[in-house]
């Protein structure tokens, strides 16, 4: 017998870029992840080909969810379009043999940052978020031990505390993005930067949420059918953007997240920022047959 | 200062009839091979003030935050007399059990404010926070809440919103002062609240002191070196030297008829 015997075939790469011990942590810490719902899980984060910061702990999620069968959509600032969105879709594409799909329908696996698709997701489907900052208590903590205490603890008075000044200060609560959320009534997540428009759909969805953060290296997830509450005041209801009556130009849709576009004459117009939710509903416009699922708001409510 | 003595009128004679609102006993805590604190027992009456007197280094201070449950003893018991935790010794709660009664029942007032405040928030937000902990969620509640109390500890109202790094030292320790009072405490601990203030401001916050507990009857442990200011506040004295309890008594039997050799040179030492 030779060594040769017993190694294995050479290759370029092991299938969906990660070796196989780097998969196998991963799917051990979303499987604790999903046990514990809101609990953030440390994870050995490894080296993709892509830098810190851009993504690359929802690459890696994805990487281990990936089969030859995955459909994967990816998804910046809400566009399928961008460089960004588009070199992580065709990475997994080449490392894992996955097809493509810009169709929130189609997916298997939606890798996003800063948005939740306005379609609505089956069971069948698999949210993962890239998450620069996991940690909700940074702003009032800046140590990390003493942060993993208070969530011990479940001491969440100072988050509460940071909305009551900005009540104070602003009359209103300024928090625009990663607001706050506490997740099956134990842990507060920062439910990475998606508006608050989008924490909403976390709340009983029928999907499952990984949500990974590369560079700080935490993963934590949102179970299907989970309790998702932002942090509020009894008195001082939860208000998501003033999107409500805002009208795309392009597709003349009302009622979902826009894009705010300036004008030169100091005006602005909108778009709908899921774009390929708005590619469909131009091409209905146009007379196509497209089939477009119920979506999370109707009418600009959720309800 | 004089006046305050006879603008609002005196309680009831405070006797020790009652069933005491705090009760330590046998409290002995040791770091390393030196012995911090020696059997000491500790026993408070509703409404009154027990002051602690004693040097550096006597073991005041490691009593106090027993007494705040951010330390626990190697033995002894601790019972507070409170409506669903007679019966328990204090020391045997759980971490989030204690953070709770704490948060709760215990006010405490640090000679540092540092310790005792959030410095870059507000300093009503300071107060809120002690009701957010306890469960508080209702904005306008908090707001007018937070209020009432940095008002009742004599905090000027058009700086409530300022934070407490921008404020003077006697105002912080009516920030501190207020947070410790925000909940009704059943006892209200004051860890040396007016060293660091000059004289002035310190009289004028122990002014406050004196106010509150004479309109609230709130139970207090006054730890402090300062003879000066444990004459004006204690009802109640107790001397402590190298971790033990060396003599004990009513303010006045203390300061004029001292027994012990210690506390008579503590107390001929001030005058």
């Amino acid at each position: 017998m030779t060594l040769k015997d017993l190694t294995k075939p050479w290759a370029a790469f092991n299938y969906g870029f990660l070796d196989e011990s780097a998969k196998r942590e991963l799917r051990r810490k979303m499987l604790k992840a999903v046990a514990v719902p809101g609990y953030q899980v440390p994870y050995a984060s490894r080296e993709v080909p892509m830098a810190r910061g851009w993504g690359t702990g929802g690459l890696q999620a994805t990487l281990t969810l990936l089969k030859p069968t995955s459909v994967v959509k990816v998804i910046d600032q809400g566009a399928d379009d961008s460089v960004n969105a588009v070199s992580i879709r065709k990475f997994f594409a080449r490392v894992g043999g996955a097809v493509e799909t810009e169709d929130t329908q189609k997916a298997t696996i939606i890798q996003s940052r800063h948005r939740i698709p306005e379609e609505k997701l089956r069971e069948d489907q698999i949210l993962v978020l890239q998450v620069p900052d996991p940690e909700p208590l940074r702003a009032v903590q800046p140590d990390m031990s003493i942060a993993r205490e208070m969530h011990g603890d479940a001491d969440y008075g100072q988050l509460w505390l940071v909305l009551y000044e900005q009540l104070v200060k602003s009359g209103r609560i300024i928090q625009g993005s990663s607001y706050p959320s506490m997740v099956n009534g134990r842990y507060v997540i920062s439910p990475s930067p998606i508006p608050r428009w989008d924490v909403k759909k976390l709340h009983q969805a029928d999907h499952l949420t990984i949500l990974s953060a590369g560079r700080e290296k935490r993963i934590y997830a949102v179970p299907p059918y989970t309790n998702v509450e932002p942090l509020v005041f009894d008195d001082v209801p939860y208000r998501v953007e003033d999107h409500q009556d805002k009208t795309c130009y392009r597709s003349n849709v009302t009622g979902f997240f826009m894009n705010e576009l300036p004008q030169d004459d100091g005006s602005s117009r909108h778009e709908l920022s899921d774009s390929h939710f708005g590619v469909k509903q131009i091409r209905r416009n146009e007379g196509e047959a497209v089939e477009i699922a119920k979506t999370w708001y109707n009418n600009g409510r959720m309800d | 200062m004089a006046a305050l003595f006879n603008t609002v009128p005196r309680h009831e004679p405070r006797l020790m009839l009652a069933e005491p609102m705090l009760s330590m006993r046998g409290i002995s805590k040791s770091f390393g091979e030196v012995k911090a604190v020696i059997d000491v027992d500790v026993t408070v009456y509703p409404g009154e003030v027990l002051g602690i007197v004693g040097e550096s280094g006597s073991g005041k201070s490691t009593l106090l935050r027993m007494m705040n449950l951010e330390d626990t003893p190697e033995a002894g018991s601790y019972h507070l007399s409170l409506p669903d935790q007679e019966e328990r010794n204090l020391f045997t709660l759980d971490r989030f059990e204690r953070r709770m009664l704490r948060a709760r029942h215990i006010g405490i007032v640090y000679q540092n404010p540092h310790l005792g405040l959030l410095m870059g928030h507000t300093s009503s937000g300071n107060v809120a926070e002690r009701l957010l902990i306890a469960g508080n969620r209702n904005f306008a509640d908090l707001r007018s809440r937070a209020r009432e109390s940095l008002q009742a500890s004599e905090f000027p109202l058009e700086r409530i919103d300022a934070r407490p790094r921008e404020l003077s030292g006697g105002m912080q320790q009516r920030v501190q002062l207020a947070k410790a009072i925000a909940l009704e405490p059943a006892v209200l601990l004051l860890d040396e609240p007016t060293t660091g203030l000059d004289v002035s401001v310190q009289a004028l916050v122990l002014d406050t002191l004196k106010r509150l507990q004479q309109e609230r009857a709130i139970t207090m442990v006054l730890v402090s070196h300062d003879l000066g200011v444990i004459r004006t506040m204690a009802d109640r004295v107790m001397v402590m030297r190298r971790g033990r309890v060396v003599e004990q008594g009513l303010a006045d039997q203390i300061f004029q008829d001292p027994q012990h050799e210690y506390t008579q040179q503590l107390v001929h030492a001030k005058l």
